[in-house]
């Protein structure tokens, strides 16, 4: 979606403000946030695509007046009101009002450290080919989904050089909808600068992204 | 006119709101019994504790001391780390770049905040923020200038914008005068941000 | 989270407001202390924007666009000239385009930007023509934007949405509603809201007057 998260190129952010010695949370709350939000998956059942949509399907302002960790926040909230396992009622309550859904897993203390090492990986087989190969111009398709998408607005309808072919990934357009993991052949595509942000833009910049087949076609 | 002061009791209180609301939530989950308690110690122990910068400065000054196993980093990334023994979430996919005289590599997520956990931790909140995402990809000498850093004009900057699941590992270039120097050296010299691409190593 | 809509709320009711006009208060207090503004010439501004300089202007335009062929072929060719041959012009109405809305061809404007808008015939912009929901989506989903103002269009018309993002202010010509052959140019101008003249209704109907 066109929405506050893709947020490449924009302008009126400012500097960027490094902190020293930044803590790894800000807060108590953030670390609940955080170990909620990743033991939720589990019981929750959705994927990382989906929590992604969950999280910019909002509006903008919303979405970049929000620290790192309410965005998180926000997104788990929508995601386990959409799937009917809490309710508005009961977090402002701070108790279950409501009887629980039943739930397949729930993550154990003892499978924390296998499932981060197992993590989620994205590469699937196939008997496909690839529509392109490295060297080969492309340019970024013109596409505004209102649902979730990892082509940035700023390489739409630009024309880049796959640089790598990176294998069968699943395919996020698809997957955050619940429609299934279709994966598709990833690239990686690298731009100019130049072609990106205009004749005036430095030279020396390349700029690359991750995409999906149905994100290019030929240039 | 008291408009800042009020910006930033509205900031108190919104982040004390959400600190009740996280509370709440947790109290919910648990009692309906999706979540548990333990597990959710562990993960946040996990990534305040245990995995963070250090990893990545290890395979990196692993590099440095030995070419084989740099040759193997540059082939493919994500065994070479596991051999190290990172592995896991958020780094099922990892990419190392290297870092020479003529090219400068920096890595961003302008869509949301990927990072390569396993040998980073999780991300510092710059990387996560509005002007990092946004000014990387089209300004990145304006945004290693935030950093202090600056490059030779006719040094090549490129940028990897994070948008699938590939994590982006950068692999700085070996300060000079550290000929000989064991691993554990090496790896002082190791900073994060070197890393993302916002910063250069520590020099001798 | 459960801040976001009812908090807004809070704020906007609340201490927000106060604050608003206390810095507007302040503001106003300093610039006439120091002599830059004159206390009648405010006064006058906010009369004629308020009271004076309204969509009533546009709707007299469009009625004598209707009534008389020859000035609707004037303010199509030259809207600039036409307009201020009424007595119309001056802010926001320097450079007037006028477009026609036919059977075939629906004419919607918005000012994606900011807030541009041809004040000289419509007075100043309502809030919805300024907010984010309209100036995001009417120049990709215009059908979906119509929908909001309870219009729909058979789905062959052509919609063509100007952004007005120069200084060329446009004003929307509605079609004639049927049933008005005859009408003099005061009556005909009760029929033009001024949303018709900007492309997010049609103008009314004679049983609409009723």
């Amino acid at each position: 979606m066109n929405g506050g998260q893709d947020l490449g190129g924009t302008h009126g952010h400012g500097a960027v403000k490094p902190e020293p010695n930044e803590p790894v949370f800000h807060g108590d709350w953030e670390k609940r946030a955080f170990a909620l939000t990743l033991a939720m998956g589990m019981p929750g059942g959705w994927n990382i695509d989906m929590s992604r949509f969950a999280r910019e399907n909002r509006r903008p302002n919303e979405y970049l007046d929000m620290t790192y960790y309410q965005v998180w926040l926000a997104g788990l909230e929508t995601l386990m009101k959409e799937r009917g396992l809490v309710a508005e009622d009961e977090i402002e309550a701070g108790r279950p009002l409501h009887p629980p859904k039943p739930v397949a897993r729930v993550l154990k203390p003892e499978d924390v450290a296998k499932t981060l090492h197992r993590g989620g990986p994205t590469e699937r087989d196939t008997n496909t080919k690839p529509a392109f190969e490295a060297g080969q111009r492309v340019r970024a398709r013109n596409i505004n989904p209102v649902t979730h998408t990892r082509l940035p607005r700023y390489v739409r309808g630009h024309v880049g050089t796959i640089e790598r072919v990176l294998g069968c990934h699943v395919f996020p357009d698809s997957n955050a909808l619940g429609k299934g993991e279709d994966p598709k052949w990833l690239y990686t595509v690298r731009f100019d600068g130049r072609e990106l942000w205009g004749d005036q833009a430095d030279p020396t910049t390349q700029v690359s992204v991750d995409a999906w087949e149905p994100y290019l076609e030929q240039a | 006119m008291s408009g800042h002061d009020h910006e930033h009791d509205h900031e108190h209180s919104d982040l004390s709101e959400t600190q009740l609301r996280v509370r709440a939530l947790e109290s919910v989950l648990i009692e309906k019994g999706y979540v548990d308690p333990a597990a959710l110690d562990l993960l946040v122990e996990t990534y305040e504790k245990k995995v963070g910068p250090r990893n990545g400065a290890r395979v990196v000054a692993k590099a440095w001391a030995d070419p084989d196993y740099k040759a193997r980093l540059l082939k493919d990334a994500t065994p070479a780390i596991a051999e190290v023994g990172y592995a896991g979430r958020q780094g099922e996919h990892i990419m190392a770049l290297e870092n020479t005289q003529k090219l400068h590599n920096m890595v961003v997520c302008t869509l949301c905040s990927c990072y390569p956990w396993p040998v980073l931790g999780l991300p510092p909140v710059w990387y996560k923020s509005a002007p990092y995402r946004s000014r990387a990809v089209s300004d990145p000498r304006g945004v290693l200038k935030d950093f202090g850093v600056e490059l030779p004009k006719d040094t090549d900057i490129r940028i990897w914008d994070s948008t699938a699941e590939i994590r982006y590992l950068v692999l700085p270039m070996r300060p000079k005068g550290t000929e000989g120097w064991s691993e554990e050296q090496l790896a002082e010299l190791v900073t994060r941000d070197s890393m993302i691409g916002t910063g250069l190593p520590k020099q001798p | 989270m459960a801040h976001d809509h009812d908090h807004h709320h809070d704020h906007e009711h609340g201490s927000d407001l106060d604050e608003m006009t206390l810095r507007v208060r302040a503001l106003e207090t300093i610039l006439l202390e120091k002599g830059y503004i004159e206390p009648a010439a405010i006064d006058a501004l906010i009369e004629a924007y308020e009271k004076k300089i309204g969509p009533r202007n546009g709707a007299n335009v469009v009625a004598k666009a209707w009534a008389d062929p020859k000035f609707k072929e004037w303010l199509i060719k030259d809207g600039t000239a036409a307009m201020e041959s009424l007595g119309y012009g001056g802010r926001s109405g320097n450079h007037l385009v006028v477009l026609e809305n036919t059977p075939n061809v629906h004419n919607m404007v918005v000012c994606t930007l900011c807030s541009c808008y041809p004040w000289a015939l419509l007075g100043l912009p309502p809030l919805w023509y300024k907010s984010a929901p309209y100036r995001s989506r009417t120049v990709s989903e215009p059908r979906s934007v119509l929908k909001d103002f309870g219009v729909e269009l058979p789905k062959d018309t052509e919609i063509r949405i100007w952004d007005s993002t120069a200084e060329l202010r446009y004003l929307v010509v509605p079609m004639r509603p049927p049933g008005t052959e005859g009408w003099d140019e005061e009556k005909l101008a009760q029929l033009v809201t001024r949303d018709s003249m900007i492309g997010t209704g049609f103008a009314k109907r004679p049983e609409d007057l009723q």
